[in-house]
């Protein structure tokens, strides 16, 4: 038995210490919001926060983020920042296919979280791990602008 | 979800519309509304017709006979049929309806249900409309009745059925009912376009609330009392199977229920996904290779050059060219190639199957119905009609989802039946396995010859391609392959829309290549848009002639290509030349191409280092697509299609060495990241024709305006894709 705190519930999951937090949130919790895309931290679909910083469930082990306070994009609506992000991506229209997007969301509230104002530049360092096979990055870029200014 | 209502059909009535369309609809059909999670059903709804219900809470149901996969097919869909009645944006919902080829055959498939080709808004727009508007006009005559006042009195709109004169007013919600069980009008008056209210302005994505909270459900989120998950150990070659395996150490995984073999290799069955992988890791397999597929990519291309030596299968054919050229004063001359590339959907596949006493329920993202159903039903002996497919978001197809050999439906169905339906399975193809599945974008290498008279005139082309024909063995091959040519092979290279007296257009269809092939976001036009466009730059560079220039003057009979050429080549100001830093070089090139009855013309503005590598600055693009249903989808499809092609011109390739692929994930098949897309300004021209599609035409002609603006910054035509950035080192 392995103790999670996601959102704000702690959660006792029965699963060996080696799995995923990926897997455990989805198979085991069945918080499927958090997605499956490559299971080698290359796509960033599976974006998660642990203690407010944004990691790759797909390789972080339960044994690893045991008793941390872990975020998914099933409760970051519950947070200022995360509230803000979503409204910018439903008012701009960003999602295409959506399965890439809990990932974007928690990455971008991870880096407006740290920066209020992100340049371009800084959008595209901290949203390179994040693959969109769809290319909505256009509308990403505009979107964490947009969250930026409803946030001043 | 979907425990659908459509099966409890009391009874069924027809409508025939003015354009022979069928709206199959029930009465009094009282429909258990899906909610979002398996199995729980809440609201009532009326069922007006086969694409429409009203929910006692007032809300409007559409169904879509169309995969939702990121193209906006929902919105889409709901937009045209909401405008005719009339409905209150706010209040419409979408579902997928269930496969019935009856009743949302694809209408440009004949008896076929399925997504693909950029057909969806263009085979449903009179569809859609009608329905809206028969739903309207019953609506209309339940509250005439009810008010006893004359139905041309009442009037429509947001969602409020009214009668000015008597104040009266009625929510749909409050008519359903009533209007349900009116006749189904004959005939519909469909809006002037001067009043549309939705169409062509901007109804918001119906699917962004749930894609952005995590709650979309996808066929990876489906869990179902019992479920396993399998994971499949395929064979290393295309073509190879089981020899013998040792299950032991994999059984042995807590976790893992069951192993079992299967056509396509051995199954690992499990509880959850992670014990399913470490199962599968721990098995043994020792596969015959005897009859699989042994050749690489080279060996390939290779053999692909020495058939381009020698006449292929004419697919056109027009004048003399082969007097033309012997009598040309210059001929200019390139070849291109193209390499195997995966679709690489964000959601690897996947489908999740369950057997019951009296058919078989499958849960995917469900890109080809009819053809899927077929397949599933033949392999447990039941009739289609028993296997009830249920569709769900798909993250990404780009053509995958919709297989010709149904391979990963049938897949997750044969392990069901190897454990004789004991339980539901949800097979999960990790990354790996969907990168080297095949079903890849087929391997070309194209031949083209251009004539210049005396006078420096165009006045042959020749163009000769290679490569694996995709509809050859599949269920289209009889619509699709005319006298040993694949249309698809050929599509943008055959219909070159250049007035050049002489052409001639032949191909050759090795037929002994073992790698699985399919259509990829714009099949043929995915390379011959690529071939055509940049060895036109390259005549045009023969000639001495502006590129624009020269696409005008031979476009004379086709204004829409020149329509949406104009249009690029002055939003991005073609005449005034780009500025380059110290160092660096900058060019704008542009490519114009038809597909799926659209027309979109780009210009891209690079700039390449010394180092020789690119960044593509700005994309302007240009689309002619019928009526803008969602001008604002447009755009966004536009500004996709843009990254998806750049990805794939910049490093998109799919190698087989030995026989065995290569890559096995992103970082050996890199997709563009957000950090190289460019800025993308989409630009759509007025009409009021029908609308066409937009999921697909965006994507040929942006390679080759990428590699002309190269060129026009460096002098160098890439041949080759993906681009090579060596061959650019200053």
């Amino acid at each position: 038995m392995i103790k999670l705190t996601i959102n704000g519930k702690v959660h006792q999951v029965d699963v060996a210490p080696d799995t995923p937090l990926l897997w455990a949130l989805r198979d085991t919790l069945q918080l499927t919001g958090t997605k499956y895309g490559c299971g080698q931290a290359l796509c960033g679909a599976c974006t998660v926060h642990v203690e407010g910083s944004p990691v790759r469930a797909c390789m972080t082990p339960v044994s690893a983020v045991a008793g941390r306070r872990i975020t998914t994009i099933e409760a970051i609506d519950t947070q200022r920042v995360g509230k803000a992000v979503q409204e910018a991506w439903r008012k701009l229209d960003v999602v295409q296919c959506g399965y890439c997007q809990s990932g974007q969301i928690m990455s971008a509230v991870a880096l407006l979280s740290q920066n209020r104002k992100p340049t371009d530049a800084d959008i595209d360092n901290a949203m390179s791990g994040n693959l969109c096979r769809c290319a909505t990055y256009v509308r990403i870029r505009a979107a964490i602008h947009e969250a930026a200014k409803a946030l001043a | 979800m979907s425990e659908i209502i459509i099966e409890n059909l009391s009874r069924r009535r027809f409508l025939q519309g003015s354009a022979g369309l069928t709206l199959g609809f029930c009465l009094p059909a009282i429909a258990a509304g899906a909610a979002g999670k398996l199995g729980a059903a809440t609201a009532v709804d009326t069922e007006i017709n086969a694409f429409l219900r009203i929910g006692a809470d007032n809300s409007v149901v559409i169904l879509s006979k169309h995969l939702e996969m990121g193209q906006g097919s929902y919105t889409g869909l709901a937009t045209i049929l909401a405008e005719e009645l009339d409905a209150d944006w706010k209040q419409v919902r979408v579902e997928g309806a269930p496969a019935d080829a009856k009743r949302y055959n694809n209408t440009f498939w004949g008896p076929a249900q399925g997504t693909g080709g950029s057909t969806a808004m263009a085979n449903s727009w009179e569809q859609m409309r009608q329905a809206g508007a028969a739903g309207r006009a019953m609506l209309v005559a339940a509250a005439a009745k009810r008010w006893n006042v004359g139905a041309a009195d009442i009037a429509v709109r947001d969602g409020i059925v009214s009668h000015a004169a008597s104040g009266r007013k009625a929510s749909f919600g409050e008519l359903a009912l009533d209007a349900a069980r009116e006749t189904v009008p004959a005939d519909v008056k469909l809006k002037d376009p001067k009043d549309f209210r939705l169409i062509g302005k901007q109804a918001r994505r119906k699917d962004s609330a749930a894609k952005t909270n995590g709650t979309a459900q996808f066929t990876q989120d489906v869990f179902l009392p019992g479920m396993l998950v399998a994971i499949v150990a395929h064979p290393p070659l295309f073509g190879a199977t089981v020899k013998s395996f040792d299950a032991s150490k994999a059984r042995a995984v807590k976790g893992v229920v069951d192993v079992v073999q299967i056509p396509q290799g051995v199954a690992v069955l499990a509880t959850d996904t992670w014990s399913a992988k470490k199962g599968r890791d721990a098995l043994s397999v020792s596969w015959d290779d005897s009859k699989a597929f042994k050749l690489g990519s080279d060996e390939i291309l290779a053999k692909y050059k020495e058939m381009a030596k020698k006449p292929g299968l004419v697919a056109a054919n027009k004048g003399d060219t082969a007097k033309t050229f012997a009598g040309a004063a210059k001929v200019v001359s390139a070849s291109f190639d193209f390499p195997y590339l995966a679709h690489a959907a964000m959601e690897p596949m996947n489908c999740v199957v369950q057997l019951k006493a009296d058919g078989c329920d499958v849960w995917n993202g469900e890109q080809f119905q009819t053809v899927d159903q077929g397949r599933v039903a033949a392999l447990f002996g039941l009739k289609p009609e028993q296997v009830k497919l249920n569709m769900l978001y798909a993250g990404g197809s780009f053509g995958r989802r919709a297989c010709t050999h149904s391979d990963y439906v049938l897949e997750a169905a044969h392990i069901v039946k190897a454990i004789n339906g004991k339980a539901p399975v949800k097979l999960v193809w990790l990354r790996e396995d969907d990168m080297r599945g095949g079903y890849y974008r087929p391997l070309f290498h194209h031949a083209l010859e251009a004539a210049l008279d005396g006078n420096g005139k165009l006045v042959g082309w020749h163009h000769r391609l290679v490569g694996q024909s995709i509809l050859t063995g599949s269920p289209f091959e009889a619509m699709m392959v005319k006298d040993g040519i694949d249309h698809v092979s050929v599509e943008g290279a055959s219909n070159l829309p250049y007035a050049i007296p002489n052409l001639l257009v032949d191909l050759h269809t090795p037929t002994d290549i073992g790698v699985p092939v399919l259509w990829w976001r714009s099949v043929g036009s995915s390379h011959t848009a690529y071939s055509t466009e940049v060895f036109l730059d390259q005549v045009a560079a023969a000639m001495g002639k502006d590129p624009v220039a020269l696409r005008l003057e031979l476009l004379t009979e086709h204004p829409k290509h020149a329509g949406v050429l104009k249009l690029a080549a002055e939003k991005a100001s073609w005449a005034t030349p780009l500025k380059a830093a110290p160092g660096e070089r900058r060019g704008r090139g542009v490519a114009v191409h038809e597909s799926f009855n659209s027309f979109v013309a780009h210009v891209a503005e690079v700039t390449i280092k010394k180092d020789g590598s690119i960044r593509v600055d700005r994309v302007i693009s240009a689309v002619d697509c019928g009526t803008a249903i969602n001008p604002d989808n447009i755009r966004s499809q536009v500004e996709g299609s843009v990254g998806f092609a750049l990805s794939a011109a910049m490093s998109g390739e799919i190698t087989l060495k030995g026989g065995r692929v290569e890559q096995g994930n992103f970082d050996g098949y890199p997709v563009l990241r957000i950090g190289d897309m460019p800025r993308v300004e989409v630009h759509i021209v007025p009409s009021t024709l029908a609308p066409t599609g937009i999921g697909e035409p965006g994507v040929p002609p942006v390679a080759p305006a990428v590699a002309n603006a190269i060129a026009a910054a460096t002098g160098k035509f890439l041949t080759r894709l993906p681009f090579n950035t060596t061959d650019l080192v200053a």
